[in-house]
């Protein structure tokens, strides 16, 4: 009876009677939901373009905000290492069109994603090897990224918004927006979407997938460094955030793999699940659920709707 | 009259198969798929410029592997041209890239169409210019092909995947129209469509063929249409060629008329129904 009485009544009579908790709790959920959002984001231009499931996405974030310390530690000034870094991103995509995807066209996607896997470890190995294993402080305040807090006095209490958390929210839009854009405007984006759609007949009308596998990798690789940038900001910067980045696979499963639009509510609703649940039903069990239930949430999902939330709309032929 | 115009009307007026300067030469080509299974036995055909050649034979007999030889769509299926040389403009195109060969002017319509169900058909049309980057010539690119196809244009934002056959075809037709190319190679346009929008199609292919000066090579299994339109055949089965000829000749031709038109002196007949050892036996 009392356990009952603390799921399902307890913390929503918190909630009411606290609602600025509530807010802040909200809006923590939020931000990690977009940076969520973003690592699922990577993956899904990654599977939609050719087909990979990219297993090394989570650790391609945590690469490049190393990268990007690891640069700026031998000297080199923050914006500079920054744009060194997405030189490393293009180079990165050159080399795994280079090295795995032109070699292993036409295998079978779980060659491809053993290949990921094996990326993924070349990944944590060469930077651990070049940058060092331990953790390390993100170079917030070299890029100008804001630090400080603001406090609002509202609903009966204080709601604080870490002014890196509004950052990195408004980082996370800007890049869908510029993708949207991308996408939807531009003769690569256009290219791209019809290399997702039907790959040969892309080919038949002249493009190259070669070219526009190096264009998804490296969008990819942007998006992973931003993600990893913001979030080296909120925590530090070590391999041990790719157990976080793997929170990408329940958003996915949440979202459908080839959706965009599923990615980023998949992502949001991930973040305020998890935080939602690790404030109010986690002290029931001794606290510690948010790493845990996103993968229990996919899984309830994935019994009623295994497409995912917006699993591509399937057109059925005339 | 310029001294040109008189020249090509001329060489109209002679077979068609043969004065004219080819602009595609397939010879003696050996496609194996998987590295196996041996489809193209040593075919060898020519294309004039600005002609219609169709390339005929039952399902099966390799004329979407032949188109596929030539505009190099062949590798992604796992398919390898181990003999022969194919020329374009005189030039060996063998060992080029799909995406070269759209560069050079020739682009494939693949059989079902494929168009991109996911893109409304402008955006379809549009990556029909990919490899011309944007310009103002695609936008005016973009008003012939709706002029070609009304239809096109009254559906534009539809997603193609929403379109109807007929719909989809023409869309097929008008990205490849939107590379500009000098050759098309048309796989099987008539497939799964009512007669009168195949007999459309056909007329649309015709003028363009006409006033766009497009070069078309044809793979079709309605030989009833094919050799209406076309001014020359070539008659494929089981990845060889067994017959050849202009259209004229071929719907005269009496094996033609039995086996491929449906027709014989005995009366109506399907060539599904004659027993392939009479066939090879006539033509071999
Ligand atoms: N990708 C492929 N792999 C193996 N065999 C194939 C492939 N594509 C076609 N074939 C075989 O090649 C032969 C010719 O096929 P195709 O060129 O499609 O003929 P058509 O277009 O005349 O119907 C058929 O026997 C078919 O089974
Ligand atoms: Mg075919």
């Amino acid at each position: 009876m009392e356990i009952l009485h603390g799921i399902f009544i307890d913390p929503f009579i918190t909630m009411y009677e606290l609602p600025d908790l509530l807010v802040q709790v909200l809006w923590e959920g939020f931000v990690a939901g977009t940076l969520y959002s973003l690592i699922a984001l990577g993956f899904v231009l990654i599977f939609k373009a050719s087909g990979v499931f990219n297993f090394a996405q989570g650790i391609i974030v945590v690469f490049g905000a190393l990268s990007l310390v690891g640069l700026h530690s031998l000297g080199i000034p923050a914006f500079v290492a920054l744009f060194l870094c997405i030189g490393i991103m293009f180079a990165l995509a050159w080399l795994v069109e280079f090295t795995v995807l032109r070699r292993l066209v036409n295998q079978d996607p779980i060659i491809l994603f053993m290949a990921t896997i094996g990326l993924n470890y070349f990944l944590i190995g060469f930077g651990e090897g070049v940058f060092g294993g331990e953790p390390k402080t993100m170079i917030t305040a070299e890029l100008g990224l804001p630090t400080g807090a603001f406090d609002f006095d509202i609903l009966g209490g204080l709601v604080s918004l870490q002014q890196i958390d509004i950052t990195a929210a408004v980082t996370a839009g800007v890049m869908v927006g510029g993708l949207a854009v991308f996408f939807n405007k531009t003769r690569i984006g256009r290219g791209l979407r019809a290399v997702a759609d039907d790959h040969q007949a892309a080919q038949s009308v002249g493009i190259s997938l070669n070219h526009i596998w190096i264009v998804v990798w490296f969008a990819a690789g942007i998006v992973a460094l931003a993600t990893g940038v913001m979030w080296g900001a909120r925590s530090d910067v070590s391999f041990a955030l790719s157990i976080v980045a793997l929170k990408a696979l329940p958003v996915l499963i949440l979202g459908g793999f080839t959706s965009i639009s599923g990615a980023i509510v998949g992502g949001l609703i991930i973040g305020i699940s998890e935080k939602m649940a690790e404030f109010y039903w986690g002290p029931l069990v001794g606290g510690s659920i948010e790493s845990w239930f996103p993968y229990f949430l996919a899984l309830l999902f994935l019994w009623f709707r295994p497409q995912g939330l917006f699993g591509e709309k399937i057109i059925e032929r005339v | 009259m310029s001294a040109e115009t008189l020249q090509s009307n001329a060489a109209a007026d002679a077979a068609p198969g043969q004065t004219r300067e080819p602009v595609l030469q397939v010879n003696n080509i050996e496609v194996i798929y998987d590295h196996v299974i041996l489809v193209l036995k040593g075919v060898s055909f020519e294309v004039p410029k600005e002609g219609i050649v169709a390339l005929l034979g039952a399902n099966g007999a390799g004329k979407s592997t032949t188109l596929k030889s030539i505009s190099n769509l062949l590798r992604a299926e796992r398919g390898e041209i181990t003999k022969g040389t194919i020329h374009m403009n005189g030039k060996l195109t063998n060992d080029l890239t799909a995406n070269d060969m759209v560069k050079l002017g020739c682009v494939q319509v693949m059989e079902g169409r494929h168009c991109f169900e996911h893109l409304t058909i402008e955006e379809n049309l549009l990556t029909g210019a990919y490899t011309r980057g944007s310009s103002r010539a695609v936008k005016d690119d973009l008003e012939m092909v709706y002029d070609y196809f009304p239809r096109l244009k009254e559906r534009y934002k539809s997603l193609a995947g929403y379109t109807s056959g007929g719909e989809q075809q023409m869309c097929a037709i008008g990205r490849a129209l939107m590379a500009r190319p000098s050759i098309i190679l048309l796989d099987e346009p008539s497939m799964g469509l009512a007669p009168q929008l195949v007999e459309q199609i056909f007329e649309i292919v015709k003028k363009l063929n006409q006033e766009q000066k497009v070069t078309i090579l044809l793979a079709e299994q309605n030989t009833n249409v094919a050799l209406r339109y076309a001014d020359y055949g070539y008659i494929l089965e089981n990845g060889r060629v067994v017959l050849d000829g202009t259209a004229e000749a071929l719907r005269e031709n009496e094996d033609v008329k039995e086996f491929y038109l449906g027709l014989s002196s005995e009366g109506r007949k399907n060539f599904r129904e004659v027993k392939h050892y009479k066939r090879r036996k006539r033509w071999l």
